[in-house]
Parts: structure tokens; C-alpha cells; sequence
């Protein structure tokens, strides 16, 4: 009966837009929403570091290499902001680790893909952060305010990583015919992958509704991938690149229609069947494994520490 | 403690410029107060964001519960007599 009461009062806040913050009371399923998604942001955030970070030892220029290392550390830093935000909900970061290592929690199937070359490089940062920028600005306005701030810290950092990539996709287009033609293959491969990255339909995404209705998510899959493809399409026209869909067209409202995407693939990756997923997970684990003695040793020092201070 | 793990949470409080208020940023984990600060910096001021950098252990912050907030900062509701609002001027009085 009292919580009856607490989740009416809970609604009417959300609804009032006034932001829920770590100690208010909440329904389980709201906590449990908000971890499951927030884990996997972060999660993806980190994992995202690894396709890129292959590239940093054979960029191309002095330039390309620095501006490489910083983005790797910025998707660090975005998932540590977001790990923190997570454990406001009284997981530990710990526990969360464990969950991705223990394949109970995931992150976006995207970076099961592998980067191939330097085209791919400038792919990822101009079709796969431009998904990950339409998706994370909507979420600024999301209900839980933990979530909401530390988006908006990423969406200030963020635009500088779809810009880095659409730049290296317009000087590969603006080069030598191979250089074009790499270009064209990469946004070949990555155009559906970061389509997929909306999540299913709207229809088919089971959690929607109580995400809609507790504003966790503020807009549907399908609209935000609607406009992912508005702003992308002309983008990838005015450098001369042709998006991977034969039935594409350019309907009077300014909006495009486009080819449904290949669900089975979807499906098949999320379930582990791509082509990285054991390898971007495996690598995660060796980088924590490796990591652990130095975490040993910080604690050991810490103590040390504090016994002398005591004694003293 | 078991013998892994991330060390505790210390929050973090950015002052953008000299003069302004520091504000809450977030969180890192850190062993220790030199470790503290140095994470806070690394993840908090990428981008010229700080002059100043404050972190303290979340375990030692002290903070109001939710469920308390009501009646702990009832006793200011009735003193309405602390807004300006509340005193009546003299017609065609200026500058106050």
C-alpha cells in the first residue's frame, strides 16, 4: 500500500521532469533498468576503446596518432564518468566488471566488428560516434540525474570524435582513387552495423515501454536512427560517398526512407556470433588481469602507510 | 577488503576559473589522496575545465536523507521575512 503511494508520488516527479537523484526512493525495476543500461553504456565505452586503439601505432601522421590517443582516452574517461554514475545506484564497480567478464552484462555489438584499415578508423569515429552522439544527446534530458549529468560532460566531449572521423573520410575522398575506394568500402561496412546500434524496432524492443514512461529514454529507437540517417545521408553526399542501400530516397518531409536492416545479423551478434566478440572480451580480461598487481600494490602501500601514521 | 579491488570512492569538485564556486564533477576511485587528485585531474580537466580541484572520500561526506529532507529544512519556511520581498516601500521610493 505504501509503495502504492511511494510510486505515484515517483511518476509525478518524473512526469514534473524534476530529476531523480541517488537517494530518493525508486521502484527495483527503475534501479534495475538503470543499471542493466548504464553498465552497458560505460561497458561500451571502454570496449569501444580497443577497435580504435589497434590503429594508434600505425596512424598515419604525428598529427592522426595524437588525435587517436586522445579519443582513446576520452572513451576511457566517458566510461569511467559512467561507471561512477552506475555505482551511485549502489553497484560496485567491482561487481560491475564482473558481470561484463561473467558475459551477464553487455555492450554494444558494434565494436564486434573488427577495424580493418585507416578508412575504418575515420568510419568509426564519423558513423559510429555520430549514432552513439544522437542517442547520448537525447539521453541528457533522461529522468535519473547521475545518468543525465555525466551526459552531458560526454555530449561537450563527443563532437570533437565525429569530426576527427568525418575529416579523415574527406581527405581520403578528396585523395588517389584507391584512396576513395578504401573510403567506400569502410562506410560499406559500417553503415548497418551503426544503424543497428538504435536497438531493434520499437515493436520489438520488449523494455520501451516502462523506459518511455519513466523517461530513462526520451525518444524511441526508431526516431533516433531516423535522425542518425537525416543528418548522415547528405553528409556522406557532399564527399562523394555512396551509403550501402539501393532503395534509399529523399521524401518531401526532408527525411530519408530507407532499406530495412538485417535483423538475423543483429540478432546473431548480440548472442556472441560476431566476428570479435570472444577477442574484445578476452582482451578486457587480460588488461584487468595484468592490472591486478598494481592494484595490490596500491593497497599494500596504502596500508603502509596508514600504520606508520598510527605508530607515529 | 579482499586484496583486489578499485580502492574506495572519492568525490570531485572542479572550480572552472578563479572566483567561481566549485562544483560537483563526479567520482574516482583512488587509494590514497595523491592518487585521488591525480585521477580527479586526469578524468575531471582534459580540457582546461579546472583552476581549482577539490576530492574528498565519499565515505566522509555528510549529507541529508531523502526521507528527512522535509522536515530538516522545514524551520526556514516560516521566516518569509528574510526575502526583501516581504517589506512594503513607500510609494515613489527608488533605488532600494
Amino acid at each position: 500500500m505504501e509503495d502504492a503511494k511511494k510510486l505515484e508520488e515517483f511518476q509525478a516527479k518524473i512526469d514534473a521532469e524534476i530529476k531523480i537523484e541517488p537517494k530518493d526512493w525508486m521502484p527495483e525495476e527503475y534501479r534495475q533498468h538503470l543499471v542493466r543500461q548504464m553498465s552497458q553504456h560505460a561497458h561500451s565505452e571502454v570496449i569501444g576503446m580497443q577497435p580504435e586503439g589497434n590503429w594508434i601505432t600505425r596512424a598515419p601522421s604525428l598529427r592522426s596518432k595524437k588525435i587517436l590517443m586522445a579519443k582513446a582516452q576520452d572513451e576511457g574517461g566517458h566510461g569511467l564518468y559512467l561507471y561512477c554514475a552506475t555505482e551511485t545506484l549502489g553497484v560496485s564497480r567491482d561487481q560491475l566488471l564482473n558481470w561484463l567478464h561473467e558475459g551477464k552484462a553487455k555492450y554494444a555489438s558494434v565494436f564486434n566488428y573488427p577495424c580493418l584499415n585507416w578508412a575504418d578508423v575515420g568510419a568509426i569515429g564519423w558513423l559510429v560516434d555520430g549514432a552513439a552522439i544522437v542517442n547520448q544527446v537525447s539521453l541528457q534530458r533522461t529522468s535519473y540525474g547521475p545518468y543525465s549529468r555525466a551526459m552531458v560532460r560526454i555530449c561537450k566531449e563527443e563532437s570533437f570524435h565525429q569530426r576527427q572521423g568525418y575529416e579523415i573520410m574527406a581527405s581520403m575522398m578528396n585523395g588517389t582513387a584507391d584512396q576513395q575506394k578504401m573510403a567506400q568500402e569502410a562506410i560499406e561496412r559500417w553503415w548497418w552495423p551503426s544503424l543497428m546500434m538504435f536497438g531493434p524496432h520499437d515493436g520489438d524492443s520488449p523494455r520501451t515501454s516502462n523506459a518511455m514512461k519513466w523517461k530513462i529514454k526520451r525518444e524511441t529507437n526508431d526516431d533516433l536512427r531516423q535522425q542518425f540517417i537525416d543528418k548522415t545521408i547528405p553528409q556522406a553526399e557532399l564527399i562523394g560517398l555512396k551509403v550501402p542501400d539501393d532503395n534509399y530516397e529523399l521524401l518531401e518531409n526532408g527525411s530519408y526512407k530507407t532499406s530495412d536492416i538485417d535483423w538475423d545479423e543483429f540478432w546473431n551478434v548480440i548472442k556472441g556470433n560476431g566476428p570479435c566478440n570472444v577477442k574484445r572480451l578476452k582482451h578486457h580480461k587480460k588488461a584487468h588481469d595484468e592490472g591486478r598487481w598494481v592494484r595490490e600494490a596500491a593497497i599494500a602501500y596504502n596500508k603502509k602507510k596508514e600504520q606508520k601514521l598510527q605508530t607515529a | 577488503m579482499s586484496t583486489d579491488n578499485q580502492g574506495p570512492i572519492w568525490e570531485v569538485f572542479v572550480q572552472s576559473k578563479a572566483g567561481k564556486p566549485y562544483k560537483h564533477a563526479g567520482a574516482v576511485h583512488a587509494f590514497d589522496k595523491e592518487m585521488a587528485i591525480e585521477n580527479a585531474r586526469d578524468l575531471y580537466t582534459r580540457r582546461n575545465e579546472g583552476s581549482g580541484l577539490w576530492v574528498v572520500k565519499a565515505e566522509d561526506i555528510v549529507s541529508v536523507q531523502a526521507e528527512d529532507a522535509e522536515s530538516f529544512f522545514d524551520p526556514s519556511d516560516d521566516k518569509i521575512y528574510r526575502h526583501p520581498t516581504f517589506y512594503t516601500m513607500p510609494e515613489g521610493s527608488k533605488n532600494i
